[in-house]
């Protein structure tokens, strides 16, 4: 979760804005939203991955469903998948997931009934790096019509993201091998500080062509944690496709949760729905994202001044929340137990949980523990 | 050509499809009696005062809006638990429970059906009352569990068939789970009487069988919550160890913020513990943690004295419109110069009332009369006002004389 450089929990302000005016709007109530959700926030929700002027969106071929966050968006999202895609209650078909990757997306595909979960290789701990090579090799080896979940960008844990380029290889090998793209997209406009840079993949593919699912998330971006406010973009060939797509997820919907929370896609879709309030919520992102990369910056410096062994480049490559230190578990320990510096022992750190008070303790910390650790 | 061709457009919900259609409608005179949300005597959605007292209150506080434990929010889940056993519950007291946040009603019942299916290795069958909930069956099954049935309404008396429940129960196979309506049975309303409870405790006693209560209407359905949770707290006290359901969709009027806890009774605080751990595995890949919403505003009303003294005011209020428009349906269809029977609509509790009316009957009272219900004949007294029910009340007559 993201903090502030006091190390506090940071509500945006344009979130407190719009509480305030749902709070005043006498009109408003706690009815049963739609099963799919808020039709507002749908809307706007896929608009800010595809991107205002998509071809999808023009040509009616995007269908949302609004989730309890990212997790329930996948969950939705992989339900269907297991229920309709490869045939019919296909429980074989291959799913790939990043390694490493957020644990949960074992978890979320396993329990939708998929019984070959993989893993691609992704992260290379030599040079702290993306493995391109290993990916693209594994992406070549998978059974046709395998699902892949990307990370859309701010890859979790690595903060490390395909470039343009590589982006363009790996679509090409997808459409050539028929695999399915299942973006995961938890932090648009909080990598980058720009929505549409960090949406860029996602729309590469929509313009390649591909069919493909989008679970998006809204916690970060908009600090809504605990509101859990989520959506699944459902980009097909056509509208007919879509519409039914979504009817079957509407079944899926009900007996998981019926219909989704009010409060949070409210607040988002009138933020999203204003111009004046989604300037000033672009604003907000900025912010958040402009500190990490200030820390990140920061945090790389002092590391390099203070001359610790090897190098600390990756660590303004990288982007997003998380840092792949490289910090192995030896080192990691002791940061924890000696420092009192809680990273995981993947040596995977909060960037936002650096702040201008503590940098110089930090930098200093790491550079102990690769001195006197091996 | 797409991955999605052979995909079937799946039905329309039979019964949120229900509003769907209502919508659509441009009869000025159109009523929905579809889905249970309750309406005041204006046919308009009722946000309780208490419920904008305790948002008032949360507001005042600047909560932050860090994510929720997996379990929930303590303070929401401890007052859910209590409300439903009564605070001087033993199960309370020992702590030999587990209650966490779920998504209101729908979304607890799948937490508890999962957590069946994956750990509950005697049977994998549910058995539910006839009818039951549209939604129980799909619920369980895509679980993975399978579907049986009890007999429960007599079609012919519009009533408890008691006999024939009885029956059936007593045939379950030994470690089944059985479902139960905790009060204000939906779709029919028919409730057993306290002493019917008791033979059916005993019943499942003897059976040894996994009672699961859905308890979605505590307060609502007779206007007392001690009595709506009698049920639940005397198969308790009969040693029977039950899982439970609860819904605050209803009785604090908090449909959209999915309000809900699912409540595993166990041997003792240590056995609790390890469910609560098997618990959170479940639900981290559903959704990862609960909605804060909902659970803040309702945690705020039960813990708040001021508040819920005020809730229970409310609560008895909303049970209390709708016991008035079910006696004045009755006597308006009575004035219409119907000849049938319809106490069962004053016998009934709660938000439905089955009225007994045939498929073809529900069709020409959408067609002819714009008035919208289920296809098995249930209404949702809480869409009657003063207003509407003499219109209700002739085009009943109308389609049953």
């Amino acid at each position: 979760a993201y903090r502030t450089d006091e190390g506090q929990p940071w509500v945006l302000p344009v979130v407190k804005k719009v509480k305030q005016l749902i709070a005043n709007d006498n009109s408003l109530n706690h009815e049963y939203l739609p099963i799919l959700g808020l039709p507002e926030f749908r809307a706007n929700a896929s608009r800010i991955a595809l991107g205002d002027d998509s071809p999808a969106i023009k040509e009616n071929r995007v269908g949302s469903v609004q989730s309890l966050g990212g997790t329930g968006a996948l969950r939705i999202g992989a339900e269907f998948l297991r229920r309709w895609y490869n045939g019919n209650n296909n429980t074989a078909t291959p799913v790939y997931v990043s390694a490493p990757s957020w644990e949960n997306h074992n978890s979320v595909f396993m329990d939708a009934g998929f019984k070959d979960i993989r893993t691609y290789h992704y992260w290379d701990a030599a040079k702290r790096g993306l493995d391109l090579q290993g990916l693209l090799n594994d992406m070549e080896n998978a059974p046709e019509f395998s699902i892949f979940i990307l990370h859309a960008c701010a890859h979790n844990p690595t903060g490390t993201d395909p470039s343009p380029e590589q982006w363009k290889q790996i679509a090409a090998v997808m459409k050539r091998r028929s695999l399915f793209p299942f973006f995961d997209s938890a932090y648009q406009g909080f990598a980058s500080g720009s929505l549409d840079k960090d949406a860029w993949a996602v729309r590469f593919f929509v313009s390649e062509g591909f069919e493909l699912f989008c679970a998006q998330s809204f916690s970060k971006n908009f600090g809504l944690y605990n509101e859990r406010v989520g959506n699944l973009t459902v980009v097909g060939k056509d509208a007919d496709n879509v519409q039914r797509v979504l009817s079957q997820m509407e079944k899926i919907v009900r007996t998981t949760w019926s219909n989704p929370p009010s409060q949070g896609a409210r607040i988002v879709a009138t933020t999203l729905s204003s111009p004046q309030l989604f300037d000033e919520w672009k604003g907000n992102v900025k912010t958040m994202a402009d500190r990490v990369l200030l820390m990140r910056s920061e945090l790389r410096s002092r590391l390099e001044a203070l001359g610790t062994p090897g190098t600390w480049n990756h660590i303004t490559e990288q982007i997003g929340m998380f840092s792949f230190t490289g910090l192995n578990p030896k080192q990691v320990e002791f940061m924890v137990k000696e420092k009192h510096i809680y990273l995981l022992a993947s040596g995977r750190i909060n960037m936002c949980g650096l702040t201008t008070k503590n940098l110089d303790y930090v930098a200093k910390s790491i550079h102990e523990a690769v001195t006197k650790i091996q | 050509s797409s991955w999605w061709s052979h995909v079937e457009m799946g039905p329309p919900d039979p019964i949120l499809g229900v509003t769907e259609a209502f919508k659509r409608d441009t009869n000025s005179k159109k009523m929905n009696l579809g889905v249970g949300a309750y309406r005041d005597d204006n046919g308009k959605p009722y946000v309780l005062n208490c419920v904008r007292k305790a948002e008032a209150m949360i507001a005042s506080k600047k909560m932050d809006k860090e994510y929720l434990p997996i379990a929930g929010l303590a303070d929401f889940t401890r007052a859910a638990a209590e409300l439903a056993l009564g605070e001087n519950s033993e199960v309370i007291k020992s702590g030999r429970y587990v209650t966490v946040q779920g998504i209101s009603g729908t979304g607890s019942l799948r937490i508890g059906a999962n957590f069946l299916q994956r750990f509950f290795k005697a049977s994998r069958d549910v058995y539910l009352p006839k009818p039951s909930w549209g939604n129980h069956t799909p619920i369980f099954r895509d679980a993975g569990m399978q579907l049986q049935a009890y007999r429960y309404y007599d079609p012919k008396t519009c009533s408890l068939d008691f006999s024939g429940a009885m029956d059936d129960i007593s045939k379950i196979p030994e470690k089944s789970i059985i479902l139960l309506h905790a009060c204000a049975h939906n779709p029919t309303g028919v409730d057993p009487r306290q002493e019917q409870w008791k033979e059916l405790a005993a019943t499942v006693k003897k059976r040894n069988l996994l009672v699961y209560f859905d308890m979605a209407y505590q307060g609502f359905a007779s206007g007392d919550i001690n009595r709506d949770a009698w049920a639940v707290r005397h198969f308790i006290e009969q040693g029977i160890n039950i899982i439970l359901s609860q819904s605050f969709a209803k009785n604090m009027g908090l449909y959209g913020e999915r309000a809900g806890a699912f409540t595993v009774i166990c041997k003792d605080a240590e056995e609790a513990k390890r469910v609560e751990s098997q618990l959170k595995i479940l639900i981290r890949p559903m959704y990862s943690n609960p909605p804060v919403n909902g659970a803040r505003i309702a945690s705020m009303i039960l813990n708040t004295p001021d508040l819920r003294k005020e809730w229970l005011v409310e609560v008895k209020g909303m049970a209390d419109r709708i016991i008035s428009m079910r006696n004045q349906l009755v006597s308006n269809l009575k004035k219409e110069g119907s000849s049938h029977n319809w106490q069962h609509i004053t016998d009934q509790i709660g938000m439905f009332c089955f009225t007994g009316l045939k498929p073809e009957q529900v069709e020409r009272l959408m067609k002819e009369f714009s008035i919208y219900m289920t296809k098995d004949g249930r209404i949702s007294v809480a869409g009657v006002s003063s207003g509407n029910v003499g219109y209700l009340a002739h085009a009943i007559h109308q389609v049953t004389k």
